[in-house]
């Protein structure tokens, strides 16, 4: 029967009201804190359309969220990964593509009102609106993130874009994903109009702001209706010269030449979308738009069947699973937290917390290292006022949550203590006692350690249900991941706790168990072994920095070393060599102790692998390690000594130390695993993640290519046994 | 040249666009709705919930005179003087008024809020050459818009610390020239220039300056902890109650109609009048500028554009001006022979967000100084509140009339509701007559008193924004006649 079902069914996202002549269109998914382009939100969306064009009395229309911090935050990821195929997707793709061409050819005009997140699809729907305005509020972005999951901008947006902000700005939103907030956007000409959010009245002030916007668009609409708003602005000088080099083709080709040039150059061709996306911008704009729809929507179809937009999407989840709090709300809140030693890392954690509304105690031993701590944390933030992040006001009101000093004075009213002293087992004793004899009953003592195992330091502890780990990354301001160890003894409430202040840090975190080197340390002690026995066979760091960034690694194993330190590496290697036994083996010790002895500590001894000129960005291989490398040199067995087979030994031994935690219970579970892979170590984004990794790459042709390595280099290769299950077993997954 | 009216434009958004399209409507006269009542017919007093504020133990204080100098449009009449020249003018006026002998006051105290880098004690200068004896202390301070009703309260707490009994406080603020500073780093060479010893110093100095350090620095209009302008804010303030661009336009001209019927009645007794070295005798404030709506909806708004409500026309503009009150103990006052004009009573200061509730001063501080006196809003005979803009003054009319705003903002279970327009600003106010920063306050009060004469009632309350988000409240009672 002609019997329309979804007549019957009241709509749920999309409603809409005619205020005089302008229809405002509201929508609100009623399931989620965002809209999302759902089936669901197309549907209504296009019932709506259509009532609205078929209404004499309204003119023009105005598209709004009701959610105070979202317009449409993208597309539904979901409903991309319920596609088996790319045909599927492709036509997906070329639904929105259909429906976003009908919003731009409307006869009546329609103003984006955009308050909150307007990314991926959500800007695609925008602009093809007629008109936008937007609020000026901190939680207003525009932005096309597809790149970061693999994907393009699927529907009409790498054929918009670059008529509305020009080429080389299409290419830096698509390319990078970055969020624009709302006054680039209107110098790039993304929007058309700003709109102030409102602070308390008669309403409160999210409520009224988003009223505001809406008689503001409405006002807009009409003025596009009465002709006294006009759609196409007059060009102004700059515009017209710009327009006329676009014009010319070869200009155009030389760019196109120029962008791909850098993609290959920061992406190594690992990650095929930013590919695809200079594909798809060239078709449009060299063959027309029918090719380059076209091209968008088939490239959109193939780029979401790729193993690394899953890699890249999976990560996506994982990092909104880890930035919850699965221990539930701590039973006081951190107000005062106090930190021990202002050094870099004790600093950096001063940086990020005392603009969380935490007062911060950062406490040194002396006035130098006090002040160069309070430097870094002055800097920090005087930085975010050159970015434009916040005002000089602002830094100057957060700075005045910070307090520096010698002594112990106000620990009594610490709730929370995070140690960052020196690494070492009989100074941290030596500071858990002091520190346990000033603070409160209620107050968790974290250390900030790499190494050293939380139950070891606990041992000193008055009450070691209060001790927990927490070990932040270098720089701490910029590394995302927080890796958070609890001992049998941690009780569940200063997790919970511990959880809550990182998350308010702005940190992804995961929780390990407790044990040598816990998670991420352990698996790149066993890394940074084969990277040093490469060395001594002869592979000099340059060359092996190139083989770990062309496997997709950010930084390469030698400049890793480097930034690490290779006086940590060498006490790192030494601490678990000793808790783990010669399966840790590899490279000699020897060559990082010596190193360290002839004073190449790395990039802050100005020394390392490489030599660091001050002001310098290029650096050039450390001459005086030739001859110490020769002193410890090692004969490559050629069977496993390709550029291929080397890539493989360094990662494998990551990846069976990652699967070997999992096993023994370090891990809670695959999904930490490869978020504090990804974003504590640099674990190459494009696979995943360690257990990812395993599961597109074969766990059978992993254990293959480690027993050939086994039979040359012995146990350091000897695969886990949760790994040879899955190697038995093809059903065998690590995610679903 | 250029260069300098873009500065100038610069620093007065108001006034260049109000003097650009104000003229145009200067000599257009239409009545306004509400009809004033000139004290022929005295209003019938309600019964008050206290018959007087006096507390046992404490000090009566009272308001004996207050005066100040016609309120001009910056860059007219005044354009030459210094800001001293305005204060000393009221200072004489005020001792002109109450023949007070030039040793009989105890101490003076100025508000002011741009300051003249010369005189920075401007209140010292002023007396100095006003003729007040030289062994009389005086100093000055800020507060922003009510910068002299700190002067008053100063001179109230030093009454009733026993310290004085005789205070001259004022205000004054002169916008027509205001200290436009070269750049930083200009600065820096100059000074460094200062210390340089040998010539190939000094030339290399010399030689360091670039193009960059001459563009001046100017004076911030805007609030330095959030960088808004305040008519931004004011418009943003305005959108957050709601308040439209006709309400806005009607207060405004409900503001210049007013004025200008009091200034014809010759209600305006406190205005003294002002002979200007080399121009002519000032008697009359000048921004007072009657209009239609027709030509106030003609006005593009001047900071939120395209869509903002807040116009020049709809704002108080740039005023040159100054104002002085003679406060005493009541018992000075009776033995010195003088007939005081009203007794002031308690007063607040209050202080809010500087970003979103930078001019909602009044709406916090009524609700406050009222309870602190035990009155009601009834109470009220006389409202006198600064008109920094018309919307401002609408949303704080409105704030005061929800009980939302009130239980969500100022913990208080209930409203104390708005005014009654026909007892507020009957005789126009700083939209108007002007509004010279640091002068305000004094207007305000001594027009309360005036006001209280004039129509018979016993209470009135003055209340006032300021910038960095503060403001003040306070009661005044008529002294009986």
């Amino acid at each position: 029967s002609s019997f329309d079902l979804s007549f019957f069914l009241a709509r749920t996202h999309v409603n809409y009201e005619v205020k005089e002549d302008v229809a405002v269109i509201r929508m609100n998914d009623p399931n989620s804190k965002v809209n999302t382009l759902s089936v669901r939100m197309q549907n209504e969306m296009i019932e709506v359309f259509n009532e609205v064009l078929a209404n004499d009395a309204v003119h023009s229309a105005v598209l709004i969220s009701s959610k105070p911090g979202c317009f449409i935050a993208g597309a539904d990821i979901n409903m991309i990964q319920a596609c088996n195929t790319s045909e599927e997707v492709t036509k997906l793709s070329q639904e929105g593509q259909k429906m976003f061409e009908r919003i731009e050819k409307s006869p009546k005009p329609i103003v984006a009102a955009i308050n909150g997140s307007c990314l991926g699809g959500g800007l695609e729907f925008a602009i093809a609106c007629q008109y936008r305005v937007a609020t000026k509020s901190k939680k207003t972005v525009l932005g096309t993130p597809e790149v970061m999951l693999g994907l393009l901008p699927g529907a009409g947006g790498t054929q918009r874009l670059p008529k509305m902000v020009g080429i080389p700005g299409a290419f830096d939103m698509m390319l990078t994903g970055r969020n624009i907030k709302a006054d680039k956007a209107k110098k790039m000409g993304l929007v058309h109009q700003l709109v102030d959010p409102l602070g308390p009245g008669l309403k409160s002030p999210e409520e009224r702001t988003i009223e505001y916007l809406e008689e503001v668009a409405i006002q807009c609409a009409r003025g596009i209706v009465h002709k006294k708003i006009l759609l196409t602005k007059k060009k102004g000088m700059m515009q017209k010269v710009q327009d006329y080099v676009m014009g010319i083709a070869f200009v155009r080709q030389q760019i196109y030449k120029n962008v791909n040039g850098k993609v290959m150059k920061m992406s190594k061709g690992l990650y095929p979308a930013p590919l695809k996306i200079i594909e798809s911008v060239k078709a449009g704009l060299e063959q027309g738009p029918d090719s380059g729809y076209l091209a968008e929507a088939q490239n959109f179809g193939k780029l979401a069947m790729t193993s690394e937009s899953n890699a890249l999407i999976g990560l996506y989840h994982g990092q909104v699973a880890c930035k919850k709090n699965r221990f539930g709300v701590p039973e006081r809140p951190v107000k005062n937290l106090a930190i021990l030693g202002a050094g870099l890392m004790g600093a950096g954690i001063a940086q990020v917390t005392v603009d969380k509304g935490i007062h911060t105690v950062l406490k040194d031993t002396t006035v130098e290292g006090l002040s160069r701590g309070q430097q870094q944390v002055y800097k920090g933030l005087n930085d975010k006022i050159k970015k434009k992040a916040i005002t000089s006001f602002e830094r100057d009101s957060t700075l005045s949550s910070l307090t520096g000093q010698l002594d112990y004075s106000g620990f009594e009213k610490a709730d929370m203590v995070i140690e960052a002293v020196f690494e070492d087992i009989n100074i941290k004793h030596r500071v858990i006692k002091e520190v346990e004899a000033v603070i409160p009953p209620h107050c968790i003592f974290a250390t900030n350690t790499s190494a050293l195992p939380i139950k070891d330091i606990a041992a000193a502890s008055m009450r070691p249900e209060k001790v927990i780990g927490m070990h932040y990354f270098s720089p701490v301001d910029k590394m995302q991941l927080l890796e958070i160890i609890t001992t049998d003894k941690t009780s569940k409430d200063t997790t919970a706790s511990a959880v809550a202040v990182g998350l308010k840090q702005g940190k992804v975190i995961i929780v390990v168990g407790d044990g040598p080197g816990f998670y991420t340390t352990r698996c790149l002690a066993p890394m940074l072994a084969e990277a040093v026995r490469v060395l001594q066979e002869g592979v000099n760091p340059k060359k092996l920095d190139a083989l770990t960034t062309g496997f997709g690694f950010p930084v390469g194993a030698a400049t890793l070393a480097d930034e690490v330190g290779i006086d940590v590496a060498a006490h790192v290697a030494e601490d678990l060599g000793k808790a783990f036994g010669s399966r840790f083996g590899g490279g000699n010790v020897d060559v990082l102790k010596t190193m360290v002895e002839r004073g190449f500590k790395g990039r802050k001894s100005g020394k390392g692998c490489y030599v660091y000129t001050p002001g310098l960005k290029s650096k050039d291989v450390n001459p005086d390690i030739d001859d110490l490398l020769e002193k410890f040199k090692l004969t490559p067995n050629p069977s496993v000594s390709s550029d291929s087979d080397v890539q493989y030994r360094l990662v494998s031994r990551f990846v069976n130390e990652a699967v070997m935690c999992l096993q023994e219970g370090i891990l809670n579970g695959p999904v930490e695993g490869d978020i504090g892979a990804v974003f504590g170590l640099g674990f190459p984004p494009c696979l995943g993640g360690p257990f990812r990794f395993v599961d597109t790459f074969g766990a059978d042709k992993l254990v293959e290519k480690m027993r050939r390595y086994e039979e040359v280099y012995g146990n350091h290769f000897t695969p886990c046994q949760l790994l040879l299950d899955h190697a038995k077993d093809s059903n065998k997954r690590f995610h679903k | 040249s250029l260069c300098t009216s873009n500065i100038i434009s610069n620093i007065l958004p108001p006034v260049s666009l109000w003097t650009g399209t104000a003229v145009r409507y200067l000599d257009k006269k239409e009545s306004v709705k509400p009809v004033i009542s000139t004290g022929s017919e005295q209003r019938k007093v309600q019964t008050k919930s206290k018959k007087t504020l006096a507390k046992p133990g404490v000090k009566n204080i009272v308001l004996v005179e207050g005066v100040r100098t016609p309120f001009l449009l910056s860059g007219t009449t005044y354009a030459d003087l210094m800001p001293h020249d305005l204060a000393r003018a009221a200072l004489q006026g005020l001792l002109h008024k109450t023949s007070l002998p030039k040793d009989a006051v105890d101490y003076i105290i100025y508000g002011t809020v741009i300051q003249e880098v010369k005189t920075s004690n401007v209140a010292r200068e002023a007396s100095l050459g006003a003729g007040f004896s030289d062994k009389i202390p005086s100093h000055t301070v800020t507060m922003a818009c009510i910068s002299s009703n700190v002067a008053m309260t100063t001179g109230v707490g030093l009454i009733t610390a026993g310290q004085c009994d005789t205070i001259v406080a004022g205000g004054v603020e002169f916008m027509s020239d205001v200290p436009i500073r070269h750049s930083r780093k200009m600065r820096k060479t100059m000074l460094a220039l200062n210390r340089a010893k040998t010539l190939g110093q000094r030339l290399s100095l010399i030689g360091s300056i670039r193009m960059a350090h001459l563009t001046p620095e100017l004076p911030a209009v805007a609030e330095f902890s959030t960088a808004e302008t305040m008519g931004h804010s004011a418009d943003r303030l305005a959108a957050a109650f709601g308040v439209t661009r006709l309400e806005q336009d009607e207060f405004a001209l409900r503001s210049h109609t007013l004025a200008k019927q009091a200034q014809d009645a010759g209600l305006l007794s406190d205005v003294i009048s002002f002979k200007v070295p080399g121009r002519d005798t000032v008697a009359k404030d000048n921004g007072i500028r009657p209009s239609s709506m027709e030509q106030l909806a003609k006005l593009k708004p001047a900071f939120i554009k395209p869509h903002g409500t807040v116009t020049a026309a709809n704002s108080s503009f740039l005023t040159d001006g100054a104002s002085a009150v003679l406060i005493m103990s009541e018992e000075k006052a009776l033995a010195m022979g003088y007939k005081p004009k009203a007794y002031l009573r308690d007063f607040v200061f209050v202080s809010q967000d500087p970003k979103d509730q930078l001019l909602l001063g009044p709406a916090y501080g009524t609700p406050k100084v009222l309870a602190r006196a035990g009155l009601t809003m009834d109470d009220i005979d006389v409202f006198e509140f600064h008109e920094a803009f018309a919307g401002q003054i609408m949303a704080n009319l409105k704030a005061l009339d929800s009980d939302w705003f009130a239980q969500t903002y100022m913990g208080r279970k209930v409203k104390v509701g708005a005014p009654a327009m026909e007892k507020f600003n009957l005789w126009g106010g700083s939209l108007s007559l002007g509004h010279p920063f640091g002068a305000t306050g004094c207007r305000l009060v001594t027009t309360v008193a005036h006001r209280l004469l004039k129509e018979g009632g016993q209470y009135g309350l003055v209340a006032a924004c300021a910038a960095g988000g503060q403001g003040h409240a306070m009661v005044i009672e008529a002294y009986p006649q």
